[in-house]
Formats: C-alpha cells, structure tokens, sequence
C-alpha cells in the first residue's frame, strides 16, 4: 500500500532507533550535551526565579500566580505533555484517515 | 503627498512582467516593490485619491497610522518574497504574486466600502493562480474549492455592505460594530478571510497546496487584510474575544498531529492570528497596538518560516516529516533561518514575536480576562512545542532521512536572509522600529524586564524539555502518513453523497428528457416532415391502383419508387406541372 520509500514503519523504527525508550546515557555523544545542556538551563531559571521572592526586584505582576517561583516552567511543561496527550490519545482516533480519502 | 499610489504600482507593473524576457524582467521585478515603497514614504497621512463614480465616492487613498504600517508591511515582504521566487519563471506566477500584493494594499488603503470590496475580491483571485500555479491534480482541487469558499464568504460580505450602505446611507469604511443584520453578515465576510474556526478550513487546505514562493504572499495578505478589516472596523468587539481564543488554541493540537510541515505552518498561521484578533476583541490601545505590531512581526517570520521550509521543498522535492530529517548538514543556512523563525514565532526574548505578542497578553491580563490569558499562555507554550521545535526538528534534525542536497539557491539565501534579520532587528530595536508605527497612540510599553523575560525563558525551556522527555520515552506521536480531517470536510465530505444524489437525479431527468424529447418527439418530427408526403400520396394512390388492376408486387414497386423520388425531391415534370396546375386552381377557386 505504501510506498517503499518513507513509509510508517521505517519512520517508526527510525524514530525508536534515534530515540525512543533512551535513557540519556545511551543517546549519541551531541545529542547528549544538547539534552543535558537543556536539563541545566532549566534547573537554572527556576532558580533564578527563586530570586523574586527577596522582593528585591518587582515582578510587575498582574495575577497572583506569577509570583509563584516557577509558575511558567510547570505551565510550560503540563500545557505541552496535555497537548501531545489530547493529540495523541482524542484527537487523532477521530480524524485520522488514509492519504487518499478525499480521492 | 506621493502622486503614485502604490497599489497601482503593482497592480499595473504586474501586467507588463509577461512581456519582458531574461535581466530586465527580473530587475523590473524588483524595482517594482522599491517604486511601491518610495511611494509609500511619499505618503502623508489623509484622504486622497479619490474618484466619483454614479453616486459613489471611491477612496483609494485613506493613509491613517493603521492603513500606513499595513501598507509598510505589505511592500516589505512583497520585495522579499519576489527576491525569494525569482528563478519559478512562471508568469502566471509572478503575475499573481503582485496582483494580489496590489490587491492588499489597495485593500487597506481604501476608504470606502466599495473600494474595499473590490479589492478583497480581487485579491482572492491572486491566491486562486498561486494554488492553480502548481498544476498539480491536488493544487487544481484545492484552488477551486478556496475559490468557491472565498465567493461565498465575498457574496455574504457584498450583501452586508449592500445592506449596511441602504441602512445608513453612507458608504464610509469606519467602525461598524455588531448592530444589526448588515454589521453580522459583514462581520462573517471578514471572518472568513480571517479563518475563524469552522470557517477556517480553506487555509490549511490550500496553503499547503500552493507554489512553494506563492505560499509566502499568501500567509501574508489574505488573513492580515481581514485583520486590518476587524481592527478597522469592529475594534473592541467582545465576542473577538472568544473566537480568537479559539482560533489560537485548537490549530496547535491539528499542527502536533501533521506530517506536511507547511500544512504544521498554516495551522500556526490560524493560532498566531488569534493572538491579534485578541488584541482586537480586547479593545484597548494597547491590544490594538499589540495586535498591529504582531502582524508586522508575524508576517515576517511566517514568511522566513514558510521560505525555509519552501527551499527544503525546492531543493529535496519532499515536504512531509515522515520523508524528510538530517538536513542540517546539507543545508546549513536554511537551517539557521528556519531557527531563527522558529524562535520568533515562539517569542524568545530577543526576537521580535516576543515584543509584540506579550503586549496583546498584557492587554488581556490589565483588562482581567484570566482565561483568555491562560488560554493565550498555552497557545504560546504550544506554538514552541509545534512550530518552534517540530519545524527545524524533522526537517533538518531528527533521524538522517538519508537526502543530500546543495543548500538553497543564491536568491532564497538573500530573501531568507533579509527576513531573519528583520525578526532579529525588530526584536532588539523594538523602541526604534515598530513601537513608532503603531497606530493607537504612544508606546509605553516596556517589553524587556527581567521578570518577563525569565519568565518567557522558563515557559518555553519547559516546553522544549516536555517535548525532549515524551520523543525519550516514546509518547510523542510518530509522525505518520494520513490526513486529518478537519472543517473541509463539511464540504468535502458531504459533497460526496450531494455528487452522487444529483449524479442519480439530474442525470437521470436528463437521460429522460433525452429519451423522450431529442430521440422520440423530435425524431418523430422530421420523420414526418421527411416521409408525411410520401406517405399521404401513397394512401391517395393506391385506390386509383387498385381500381386499374395494378397487381401487388407492382404496386410495391410504385411505392418504393414514390418514396424514393419524395425523398430526393425528383418527380417528373410532368407531374410536378399537373400537381401545380392543381394547387393553382385551388388557389383561384378558393
């Protein structure tokens, strides 16, 4: 039915062959330093956010929350796991068809 | 004041590309966004240019803050992506990329009504040939059904302009605000162009499907000139509110899920305008100005983002995620460019999406509307996770598809390279850039503090870190080759069983009337009109046969012979006389 050349299956072992079920060890040497470079930067806001509660700086804040440490980086991180989940588990049973359905 | 309106500019240099060959036509090309622009900085704020046609005054020149940094815009990025499509050598494409630049331009500098609705549907026939400019079986498909969208969103507007012009007598193009019927079926009209949800399905359906430099202009001219309509007109309209909210927050679920990364893009392109129909729902003039400088801000990555993916398309022929991957190597500059839109869109501190898209969220929290902010700050986080990070990820990162390529040609260089700078200048310069233009009063907004930015900072690593520990762990959705279905359906769907309904009915009467009226009646007609004669005078001829003893075989024969000299039209003279000696008695006796 597909064509030989990138198709499903080849993009999925692909995938699980770049990344997939990887704990950071196992990834290649660039890509880890990337990964881990990330991790650091976000430890590093949030402690830097950590400073707004010495009330040294004014946080021109309009909602409560914002001063909360952190706020952003969890709404960050539960706004984007929710939006693959939905994505993946509602959404796309419902309107995923085959390539040639409007044909 | 400039005595060169830059609509026509374009519009009248448009028709004479097809006539010139080699050099000239590719240094006329781009003298004519330069002339436009120079005409632009001629222009000084006021009404002019008009015209009185029956009773009818036509404004072409309305030049406002509002239509002057649009009009701004526009010329930019029409030098930019005429730069970038300069080796299509397709006529009908060049052509259609500034007809429908003249269009928008035209578009927001009118100041009537009527003017305006001319050139908004003017301006859907330049979008019409840069679908149809592909010449694929899907790009024809594509490009009529936008067409037949597009004339009945232009049909519903023309009504409410008829009816609005009879309602209060005046042809003005000022605030409209939701009234009465003539308001709504304008307000619809915009809306579609405008890709509100359910009405939005035109976009993601044709974007994709357009040439790879005829996409760029369409990102920019047909949902910017219905947003410069709505800031126009229903300024401060609650019920923007939510319907941009919407429109900011349901493409990105739609953009996580495709494999075509244009079509990823057109859906970012529906979630970054709802960002500025906010700022026109919220009223103020910070939203307003928030939402005008994150047009100026939008159109320029938008386009630096769909150039980059159109060269990746140019140079590999492919545009799907499932196909493509590992073109960083190959394609190094193409990259960067895609990143630094990518970061722009985002609104990473220092680029210029992250000085205008948090004045509209400002503007939101100052007037108390929580959720919309919420809404807004998911939509923000979800942009980086789908156009920040799966953009420049599966086209020139993730798993080597294996494709070796040069990098783009000379000319997309230079546009993509013109766009980046811009995101980046802008970004930086805010205060000497854009803040000036905006149209609703003095910027005080100060984008730049340590709060924001850490703040911004921390929304979009954690985004990125979500999106790194699910494609770790294996939650993220493989990409995979399907549609999904979306609003188009409606009437792409549906229209199936509307074919084969008036495929049975219609062509049923049809086969029908054929049967009975061109075969059975008609035929019978000429059959008479041929053979009556023959048979009449056989009917009067054979008593007179069998009185004289003709036998039967010779009576056949006489028949055979009358018929056939009937049909020829021969008789002998001599009967031809006797019979007109006859007709002549006739005549005289009676």
């Amino acid at each position: 039915m597909e064509a030989p050349s990138g198709d499903t299956t080849r993009d999925r072992i692909a995938l699980e062959e770049d990344m997939q079920d990887k704990h950071p060890e196992k990834l290649p040497k660039n890509v880890k330093r990337i990964v881990y470079g990330l991790f650091a930067i976000c430890v590093a806001v949030v402690l830097l956010d950590f400073l707004f509660i010495l009330d040294t700086f004014d946080k021109h804040a309009l909602y409560e929350w914002e001063n909360w440490p952190g706020f952003y980086a969890v709404y960050g991180f539960v706004a984007c796991v929710l939006l693959v989940l939905i994505s993946k588990y509602i959404l796309r049973p419902l309107i995923k068809r085959d390539e040639d359905y409007y044909e | 004041m400039s005595s060169l309106p830059p609509q026509f500019v374009l519009l009248f240099g448009a028709l004479l590309i097809p006539f010139l060959k080699g050099k000239v036509k590719l240094g006329y090309m781009l003298a004519l966004p330069l002339v436009a622009f120079y005409s632009y900085l001629q222009m000084e704020v006021g009404t002019y240019w008009t015209m009185k046609v029956l009773d009818f005054e036509l404004v072409f020149g309305r030049a406002d803050k509002l239509s002057l940094i649009f009009v701004n815009i526009f010329i930019v990025v029409t030098f930019i992506a005429t730069i970038f499509n300069l080796k299509c050598n397709n006529n009908l494409e060049y052509f259609a990329g500034f007809l429908y630049a003249g269009c928008a331009t035209g578009m927001v500098l009118a100041g009537d009504l009527i003017t305006m609705f001319i050139f908004w549907e003017t301006l859907t026939l330049g979008a019409f040939l840069l679908v149809l400019a592909r010449r694929t079986p899907a790009a024809m498909g594509a490009a009529f059904r936008y067409a037949l969208v597009h004339v009945v969103g232009g049909l519903i507007l023309f009504a409410g302009i008829v009816l609005h012009i009879r309602a209060t007598g005046s042809t003005d193009f000022t605030h409209i605000g939701l009234s009465d019927l003539s308001s709504y079926l304008i307000f619809i009209g915009f809306g579609l162009n405008c890709a509100w949800p359910i009405l939005h399905a035109w976009l993601p359906d044709a974007y994709p499907e357009a040439t790879i430099g005829g996409v760029v202009f369409m990102a920019t001219f047909t949902t910017k000139g219905a947003v410069y309509a709505l800031m126009r007109g229903y300024g401060g309209e609650p019920s923007l509110l939510w319907i941009g909210m919407a429109m900011a927050t349901f493409p990105i679920f739609y953009a996580v899920l495709e494999n075509d990364l244009r079509k990823v893009l057109a859906y970012s392109l529906i979630n970054q305008v709802g960002f500025m129909v906010v700022g026109i729902g919220v009223g103020t003039d910070m939203s307003m100005n928030g939402a005008a400088a994150h047009v100026y801000c939008h159109i320029l990555y938008k386009a630096l983002l769909f150039m980059s993916m159109g060269a990746v398309m140019y140079q590999t022929g492919k545009i799907k995620a499932t196909e493509l991957g590992g073109l960083f190597r190959s394609m190094p500059f193409t990259a960067i460019c895609c990143m630094i839109g990518a970061a722009s869109i985002s609104a990473f501190p220092l680029f210029s999406g992250f000085v205008s898209k948090s004045m509209v969220m400002t503007a939101a929290a100052e007037e108390h509307y929580t959720l919309i902010w919420l809404a807004l700050l998911f939509a923000s986080a979800g942009v980086f996770h789908h156009a920040g990070i799966k953009i420049p990820f599966f086209a020139f990162f993730s798993h080597d598809s294996g494709i070796r390529v040069k990098e783009a040609p000379v000319n997309m260089r230079i546009a993509m390279g013109m766009a980046a700078f811009l995101c980046i200048f802008i970004g930086i310069f805010p205060h000497q850039t854009i803040y000036p233009m905006l149209p609703f009063g003095e910027v005080t907004y100060v984008p730049y503090t340590f709060a924001h930015v850490n703040g911004q900072f921390m929304l979009l690593v954690f985004s990125a870190l979500a999106f790194t520990l699910m494609l770790m762990s294996g939650i993220y959705p493989a990409e995979i080759r399907a549609i999904n279905l979306d609003a188009d359906w409606l009437y792409r769907g549906p229209s199936r069983i509307g074919y084969a309904f008036f495929d049975k009915v219609l062509n049923g009467v049809n086969a029908l009337a054929h049967k009975f009226l061109v075969t059975g009646f008609t035929q019978s007609v000429s059959r008479f009109a041929q053979e009556g004669p023959t048979i009449l005078l056989a009917w009067i001829l054979t008593p007179v046969w069998e009185l004289s003893g003709t036998s039967k075989e010779q009576q056949a024969k006489l028949r055979a012979d009358l018929r056939e000299n009937a049909q020829n039209g021969v008789f002998p003279i001599g009967i031809t006389a006797c019979l007109s000696v006859v007709l002549l008695g006739i005549l005289f006796f009676f």
